[in-house]
């Protein structure tokens, strides 16, 4: 793997949209750090940090100049790997029409380990298996996956106990280390488009002095996770708690309002809507996000299966942490704890499996 | 009278006490009103014509709570008249913000606001159709989305039911990629007990929700209230937040009645 630096990123967001992509980073908008196109790297969030607790997020400013001092941003990958809503087939005059679906060349600069790890869950729930959907590939072929890796994980991080992150070590196709002292940027070339893209801007050889530096702000990000999961035997004993009073507890606080599974990088559900407009002709199925917390999802034949907040809450964590082993291979959990900070009562998952525990 | 004409669907929009801004709904409909005229045969609608076809009617939208007598008796008439009976808008649909006289004698309103409240007639509460007479659907809102109404519409003319999921506004909120104001702001908003609908309107302009559209399909109100609370907010603030345009649908009842200490 080649690793070189860089002294600054603008030739690197030049290089990706000189080829044909539209570059996608953290920049400020309405106070958080969102994840949205960028054209330099003046857009990049200067000095900026944040402070993530349990439904609570507030950015700080600082003046030391690092541009991805900051921990995971609200959005993931998710939203161009499974975009919120898509028409899927037209029907006009009985006559069906193929829909299309889009699929952007987008680059996404600055995903953490965490949402690496969770595209790669994602590869296998739709690219994996018998049925691979292709417009999913299509979509994933089109992003180019410039990871950061983590200098300062937020209060709700704990990648560490999922084994997927701060570092990331696949599935990028460039992965950056931002240094200090001086400022720079240590680059891993991931793939061959990601070696052609560095071909393209000025750069020179990573010394081991660089190497090492990297190395640590990866070691010091592993030693600040704001939380932590015993993740030891969970496939077994969290189906096994399916009467934990604690259960009820969560519910008490639960909303159903769907944030955690929102925000979950890896959290897939989707509903499919058929519509047809005034003159009847013209029919149209989509498909767009739903969550296990609504009561329409796990809705069959007229009644609910989940009426309560308790199934609803009880199914997802159960699914998230443990049965996704089953179905998939995996954990379908990659510690971001998005679900922790957005949560709006701040339920947070680490404290429940701990108690459930 | 053609042979198309008179196999149209016969579309009724009927008023009652309410401002007007729901049946407005359908003539800002706008690119889609001329199609909509030419699919169903717009038979009485007196807001925008003052021409009244004859019943029984296909469709009736019915705006409005009813708050007088007369208006009980009335609702009996377009049920009689009606095969299908939409009701459009939080008046309608929960007794919209003019149930807020619920809480108080509505006999000392009329005394202090009127020189002679002998004329008035009204009845105790304000109360939504489904109250008085049976209804198909009620659609939500104050006032109601436009591409609501027409998939209501249009799915009645299709014979099927509507799009029209009774999950919280947070859906609608993070599908359009707005911040979560209450997270990231501090921002008291009802959207997490909140039916969608608007799109998410408020939250896109980094406003609160304010509870537009209704309880959701299962609000878990105090859980909200105690983190509303947790952002500073006092009492006779939570109680306000829920009393605005669906006060007494049951579940923001409760919300209101539990943060003014009754519950």
């Amino acid at each position: 793997m080649d690793v070189v630096v860089l002294q600054s990123l603008e030739p690197l967001i030049e290089a990706l949209t000189s080829s044909g992509y539209t570059v996608v980073g953290p920049r400020v908008e309405d106070g958080a750090i969102r994840m949205a196109e960028i054209s330099s790297g003046a857009d990049l969030p200067a000095g900026v940090g944040d402070v993530q607790k349990p439904g609570r997020y507030r950015l700080t400013s600082g003046d030391d100049g690092m541009v991805f001092g900051f921990a995971a941003s609200p959005d993931s990958a998710k939203r161009y790997t499974q975009p919120p809503r898509q028409t899927l087939v037209r029907v006009r005059d009985e006559a069906i029409e193929e829909v299309e679906q889009e699929a952007p060349r987008v680059a996404l600069l600055g995903l953490r380990a965490c949402d690496l790890a969770a595209v790669a869950v994602q590869d296998r729930v739709f690219a994996g298996g018998r049925h691979p959907d292709p417009a999913y590939l299509r979509r994933r072929e089109a992003l180019f996956l410039v990871a950061v890796n983590c200098a300062v994980p937020g209060g709700t991080c704990f990648c560490v106990s999922m084994g997927t992150g701060p570092k990331a070590v696949a599935g990028f196709d460039l992965a950056i280390t931002e240094l200090a002292s001086p400022h720079r940027f240590l680059v891993e070339t991931g793939s061959e488009r990601g070696g052609e893209i560095v071909a393209l801007i000025p750069h020179h050889p990573a010394t081991s002095v660089d190497i090492d530096a990297a190395e640590e702000v990866s070691r010091t990000a592993a030693s600040r996770m704001g939380r932590q999961v015993d993740t030891d035997g969970i496939q077994e004993w969290l189906p096994a708690a399916h009467d934990s009073p604690r259960w009820a507890d969560v519910a008490s606080r639960c909303l159903s309002c769907t944030n955690c599974t929102m925000v979950c990088p890896t959290c897939f559900c989707s509903t499919v809507e058929d519509v047809t407009d005034l003159t009847g002709q013209v029919t149209e199925r989509s498909e767009r996000w739903d969550s296990c917390f609504t009561l329409d999802f796990s809705e069959v034949s007229g009644s609910h299966v989940r009426s309560s907040g308790l199934a609803r809450y009880r199914q997802w964590l159960t699914h998230k942490f443990a049965t996704w082993y089953d179905q998939f291979g995996t954990s379908g959990c990659v510690g971001c704890g998005r679900c922790i900070t957005w949560c709006p009562t701040g339920i947070d998952v680490t404290e429940e499996l701990a108690c459930i525990r | 009278m053609s042979a198309a004409e008179k196999s149209r669907p016969k579309l009724a929009v009927w008023k009652f006490a309410s401002c007007d801004g729901c049946q407005l709904t359908l003539l800002d409909c706008e690119d889609e009103l001329l199609p909509l005229a030419s699919t169903v045969e717009i038979a009485y609608f007196l807001e925008a014509s003052s021409a009244i076809g004859p019943g029984p009617y296909d469709l009736s939208l019915v705006e409005g709570s009813i708050t007088t007598p007369q208006d009980a008796e009335r609702i009996r008439h377009v049920r009689r008249v009606s095969r299908r009976l939409v009701t459009i808008g939080a008046c309608a649909t929960a007794g919209g913000i003019q149930a807020l006289r619920d809480f108080a004698d509505v006999r000392e309103f009329a005394a202090v606001v009127y020189a002679r409240p002998d004329y008035i007639a009204t009845l105790e509460r304000s109360k939504p159709i489904s109250a008085h007479v049976p209804v198909d659907f009620e659609l939500r809102g104050c006032p109601i989305d436009k591409r609501q109404l027409l998939e209501v519409i249009t799915a009645f003319l299709a014979g099927r039911r509507p799009v029209v999921p009774g999950h919280s506004v947070c859906v609608e909120c993070k599908a359009r990629g707005n911040i979560c104001v209450l997270v990231a702001h501090g921002t008291p908003c009802l959207g997490p007990v909140t039916q969608a609908g608007c799109g998410a309107l408020c939250p896109a302009f980094n406003r609160g929700c304010y509870g537009c559209f209704g309880p959701t399909e299962t609000p878990n109100t105090r859980a909200l209230n105690a983190q509303l609370r947790r952002l500073g907010m006092s009492d006779p603030d939570l109680v306000r937040v829920y009393r605005t345009f669906n006060a007494t649908e049951e579940p923001f009842l409760q919300a209101s009645e539990e943060a003014e200490g009754d519950a």
